[in-house]
């Protein structure tokens, strides 16, 4: 029968997820029910970046309507213990703060109410009072002399540090032509799924059981750390996740402290407490990924061939060293030498702690920080060296016959082709990019071209990690290795069939390719495969390597999805062969029938032979026990624990890119525009051609979002700067170019399908292959993202380098969001100077003039309290203001010095306001003022601060024209001057 | 405008994709809180609630808002649609929604509704966009897993689409008239 040999399997068909996304009908976390009587709980954070808690007054809290339970960090500390870490380090690592906060946003308690707005309200009235403590944001100033230690019995803020060595790194540099670098500081930033973090916990006292929704995806091993924490066995911490999930991109991996923190909440307030996170906390607290400071050395020789590289990495954590961190240093060690035949690596690898949101997984996974280094050097090599870039890359690709190929630091590359995938991608392309390139130039328009070329991993090594361990600890601590996928098939009494994983997609289509993969097992149209793809570790299959993370759904699950198939469709056949008395290797299945081949009368509706087992077991032949549910397990033998040596193979498969980009950049207004944009990919065998463009187009945009716009930004002071969407730039339809997508297919030996993991690449490759087409566009050496327009402009501007090695562009000195606020302007009133004098003096004129003013209160002629409401955006809170009056010039000047502290943040500032007559009776009011904020409110960031500090202060001077002359029309119109 | 007291509720009725609907609200129950969890129309999504992500977008008689900036008072007495009142019928999707599944233009989906909603409103006043208004029109919306390309495909063959079929009603009903 010919129909055997159509295959789902490669199509792409449209999804089964679709249909109920497009209408409405997901089943996100916040679109489920809860059980009657659920509470809600709301998360009050740190406005500090670093500060010893001195107390917590929760009682007036407590006591608000519909206020059920206030929990501070001293009650999780009853009930729970720190969560595990991935270093063996004396910091505690605990979700909610106890006698410290160590970062803006670290949760200092949680007010647990009958509805989500009862308990914000409840946050407002609770009052922490902080001590601040020196704080420290750069990696390296943490290790200098005099830098606040985060967790004193750790005793110092580096944490690891570590050296490998791989081949003779030493003879090589000494023996190399030359020796080149580059050193790069990677910034922080984040997936920023659409939807934010969510928790719905339960427990139940008499069987001491945790039953906990939370949208999390994996690793599971995380359960392990989870169960630990909550001080329970694994079996009675049931996590749930709902059936949709609206994007990770590794980041909600971060939900898992918050299970911990919803846990207890709901054990304490004796009922369900669920708790969604809102944008201002995720970006602020929920999962960065890690900034780092590399510098990388290359020896070279004449003709760009790369012999040895040294790596020293630094790695910044965050404030807390949280599982499973430092991973993401780890996660890229068999691979550190990239795609290149290099058999010499030296590597000092050191973590550090400094006052930042902790970090964890976020797509690409330590890919974007090694490859933004890495694929510099290569650009740096052949300017450097006057070489043509493209035959650097080529001159160290690793030749295609070496495959499987073993990596000086342990990875076992699975299969590939670099040569044929980049002169593929470069074929008649790269010659037209140049013509483009020199048009351009010839107008004088600054255009360059630039490369990447990056192995991708997926799949990732349970044991990896434990590089980070010396050998001797490893041996103490046990062996770890592997990555134990699972699937279920089942057949119910119908004989329909429906598969189970462990994959916790957030949006990937897993549901689809799965049923593609079964039907083709089975022989069955695929939308007859009914496929769940949420889990519940306390009824499904699922081990600690189950979840969505490291790309391993292709190359992972569906493969065990495929193992699970043929073990039953085995089965079925030797019932077929029983009953159609032929041989059970003859034995076919399609077009929804099994059949005999070669003899088209024997044939039975696949039906009738999976349902048998349900109906008639005695039927079944001999060597067949059931076919009612078979559950497949599958761990590659090649992901190994380290070695003696500390080497690894950190990854199963390693996938293939190269990346080619033609920039423009502006000069004069720091604008980039990306001319064309090709990325070529070797991902193995494909099983859905269009989720796979999906992914690679996703990974695109989130990459120009890192090389652009991204970045988490703080100030000195730790105070978080980007806490929106209107801070924290995402690109848009608008920036995002439509790029070309190229493929071959090299498939993996070690995986069921061929396959191998896909959508992270391009985080990894893209970031650097535009910034190495801007540093040819602009001929500078260093570059750091994000490329924003004010960073590209001064590169432009910079001095271009005549020596490389002694010309360094200077790193623009301006920061993402400058959190000073200042401004002047000038308004009128109809009142004279001694008027309006007086009425700034007056604590009743003041009360009535002030923007959200509820009191004044006179503490001398010059010193006032008050205490004010003012909303920023989206955070509006109750502060406690101070205000002192000095340098009077009765009644011409005067200058005004006031703070501000609420639990929203705190500021400080001066000013100096100047009356001057008129003319004509009136006054006008000059002023200048310059002020700084701190906490919360400082996250909301420049543009809305600075917006919304302008309005205030044109609130107050309005009412204060208002009250000089009442009842005076059209005053309104003619208030406001100049704007700063 | 009546004055609302905040420590008490109000009933707010309006029309939901064609039918009546009431909520008890305080003055400061957000419209997405409202729709979502007292009413039960989960599909509006909230992905920042100040205004930038889109994926709440909701059409108020007839125009696009952020339903995460809009308190539910003030949807009383208005004409509000969400992403369930875009399909024909239960087990259909609309021209738009078909297109969307063609071209793999959602992957979570979480933002889709907001997109969903924007495009639908911008065809009925522009039948004839070019790509460059469907991306200004997108643009207003962040999507974090399509990279906005087969995005915009969907919304191009989804114009042409629905070009065609008034062509087609617009034909059938210039026959109809001349058969009178």
């Amino acid at each position: 029968m010919k129909a055997e040999i159509i295959s789902w399997t490669g199509q792409s068909v449209e999804r089964v997820e679709d249909a109920a996304l497009l209408t409405g009908r997901g089943r996100f976390i916040d679109d489920l029910g809860t059980r009657p009587g659920t509470l809600h709980a709301a998360i009050l954070r740190s406005p500090h970046a670093h500060a010893d808690i001195l107390s917590i007054e929760t009682e007036t809290a407590a006591a608000l309507p519909g206020v059920v339970a206030i929990v501070t960090g001293r009650d999780l500390a009853k009930l729970t213990t720190p969560m595990v870490a991935g270093l063996k380090i004396a910091a505690e690592n605990w979700p909610m703060a106890l006698e410290r906060v160590r970062y803006v946003g670290e949760p200092v308690a949680i007010a647990v109410a009958e509805s989500r707005y009862l308990a914000e309200d409840a946050l407002d009235a609770i009052e922490v009072a902080y001590k601040p403590l020196k704080t420290v944001v750069d990696p390296v100033a943490s290790m200098g002399e005099g830098a606040p230690v985060l967790h004193e019995k750790a005793g110092a803020n580096l944490v690891s540090d570590r050296r490998f060595r791989y081949g003779e790194p030493e003879a090589a540099f000494a023996a190399a032509a030359h020796t080149i670098s580059v050193s790069v500081a990677y910034p922080r930033n984040t997936g920023a799924p659409m939807e934010t973090f969510g928790v719905v916990a339960d427990y139940d006292p008499h069987e001491d059981v945790y039953d906990i929704l939370a949208n999390f995806q994996g690793p599971f091993s995380i359960h392990t750390v989870l169960a630990r924490a909550l001080k329970v066995p694994g079996n009675r911490l049931r996590l749930r996740m709902p059936p949709d999930s609206g994007g990770s991109f590794g980041v909600k991996q971060g939900v898992a402290p918050y299970a911990v923190l919803i846990g207890v909440a709901a054990r304490i307030a004796g009922r369900p407490v669920k708790w969604i996170e809102d944008r201002l906390e995720h970006l602020g607290a929920a999962v960065a990924a890690t900034n780092r400071v590399t510098a990388l050395k290359a020896a070279v020789s004449a003709e760009g061939c790369i012999s040895a590289l040294d790596w020293d990495q630094i790695e910044d954590c965050g404030a807390y060293p949280r599982a499973p961190e430092p991973a993401t240093l780890y996660r890229m060690h068999g691979n550190m030498t990239g795609a290149y035949d290099i058999r010499h690596v030296a590597m000092r690898n050191r973590v550090v702690l400094t006052n930042k949101a902790p970090t964890g997984l976020v797509r690409g996974f330590g890919g974007p920080q090694v490859y933004f280094a890495l694929e510099r050097l290569m650009q740096r090599i052949a300017v450097e060296l006057q070489l043509d870039p493209l035959d650097v890359i080529r001159r160290n690709l690793i030749p295609a016959g070496a495959f499987p190929y073993r990596t000086a630091t342990g990875a076992l590359y699975d299969s590939g082709d670099y040569q044929a995938a980049v002169e593929q991608a470069v074929a008649g392309r790269l010659a037209e990019l140049e013509q483009r390139r020199d048009a351009a130039r010839a107008a004088g328009k600054r255009y360059g071209i630039g490369f990447a070329a990056a192995v991708e991993p997926s799949v990732s090594n349970m044991g990896y990690i434990t590089t980070v361990l010396t050998a001797e600890e490893r041996r103490k601590a046990g062996p770890k290795n592997g990555a134990q996928a699972t699937a279920t098939v089942s057949i119910d009494p119908v004989g329909s069939v429906s598969v189970h994983v462990a994959s916790t997609p957030q949006g990937q289509g897993h549901r689809t390719v799965l049923a593609q993969v079964v039907a083709d097992i089975f022989g069955l149209p695929h939308r007859d495969i009914r496929v769940v793809a949420d889990l519940d570790t306390g009824k499904d299959a699922w081990s600690i390597a189950s979840g969505n993370y490291s790309s391993r759904f292709a190359a992972a699950v569906a493969g065990a999805a495929h193992l699970a198939a043929i073990r039953l469709r085995d089965k079925l056949a030797l019932i077929a062969a029983d009953q159609l008395k032929a041989e059970s290797t003859q034995i076919g299945f399609a077009g929804g029938a099994v059949f005999a081949k070669g003899n088209p009368d024997k044939t039975i509706p696949f039906g009738r032979v999976a349902a048998l087992c349900h109906w008639a077991p005695a039927l079944l032949p001999d060597g067949v026990d059931q076919t009612i549910r078979e559950t497949a397990f599958w761990t590659p033998p090649q992901l190994t624990a380290p070695s003696e040596g500390d080497e690894i193979n950190s990854s199963l498969c390693h996938g293939f890119i190269f990346d080619m980009a033609g920039v423009e950049v502006d000069p004069a207004n720091g604008k980039a525009r990306i001319d064309r944009y090709v990325t070529m990919h070797d991902c193995g065998r494909v099983l859905h051609p269009g989720m796979v463009e999906g992914q690679i187009r996703g990974g695109f945009a989130q990459a120009l979002g890192a090389t652009f716009y991204e970045e988490l930004a703080y100030a000195e002071d730790g105070a978080f700067l980007t806490g929106t969407l209107a801070d924290y730039l995402l690109p848009t339809a608008t920036e995002t170019p439509d790029i070309e997508i190229l493929h071959i297919e090299t498939p993996s030996p070690f995986t069921q399908l061929g396959t191998k993991g896909v959508g992270e690449g391009n985080c990894m490759s893209t970031p650097v292959c535009l910034a190495n087409a801007v540093a040819d566009a602009l001929g500078v050496s260093e570059i750091n993202l994000p490329l924003t327009p004010a960073r590209l402009a001064a590169l432009a501007a910079g001095p271009e380098p005549a020596q490389p090695e002694t010309g360094r562009a200077v790193v623009p000195a301006a920061r993402p969001g400058d959190r000073s606020l200042r401004g002047e302007g000038e308004a009128r009133v109809a009142a004279a100077p001694a008027a309006i004098w007086a009425m700034l003096l007056d604590v009743d004129t003041l009360a009535s003039i002030i923007p959200g003013c509820h009191g004044v209160e006179k503490l001398s002629d010059t010193h006032f309290k008050a205490d004010v409401t003012l909303g920023v955006g989206p955070v509006k809170g109750r502060y406690k203001a101070e205000i002192k009056l000095s340098n009077l010039d009765e009644p011409r000047a005067a200058t005004l010095t006031g703070s501000v502290s609420g639990a929203l943040g705190t500021g400080g500032g001066s000013g100096r306001v100047t009356l001057t007559p008129d003319g004509a009776g009136g006054t006008v009011i000059g002023y200048a003022y310059e002020a700084a904020v701190g906490g919360k409110v400082a996250a909301i960031g420049g543009r809305l601060l600075d917006g919304a500090a302008k309005a205030i202060i044109g609130q107050f001077f309005a009412a204060l024209a208002r009250k000089a002359s009442p009842g005076k029309p059209g005053l309104l119109a003619r208030l406001f001057g100049r704007r700063a | 405008m009546p004055r609302l007291s905040a420590a008490t509720r109000h009933r707010v009725g309006f029309t939901l994709n064609g039918k009546p609907v009431s909520v008890e609200a305080e003055p400061r129950l957000l419209a997405t809180d409202a729709l979502r969890h007292d009413i039960g129309a989960t599909g509006t999504h909230v992905g920042c609630e100040h205004g930038v992500c889109g994926a709440c977008t909701i059409l108020i008689d007839g125009a696009p808002a952020r339903a995460c900036l809009t308190l539910a008072v003030q949807l009383e007495g208005r004409e509000v649609t969400t992403v369930e009142g875009l399909a024909p019928a239960q087990d259909r999707l609309s021209v738009l929604q078909a297109a969307f599944r063609r071209h793999h233009a959602l992957q979570c989906g979480f933002c889709t509704a907001g997109i969903l909603i924007s495009l639908d409103a911008f065809l009925r006043e522009q039948p004839e966009p070019s790509e460059q208004e469907l991306r200004e029109v997108v643009g207003g919306h962040l999507c974090r897993c399509t990279g906005y390309t087969p995005i915009i495909a969907a919304a191009v063959e989804a114009a042409a689409l629905l070009r065609r079929e008034s062509q087609t009603i617009a034909q059938t009903i210039a026959l109809e008239s001349l058969d009178v």
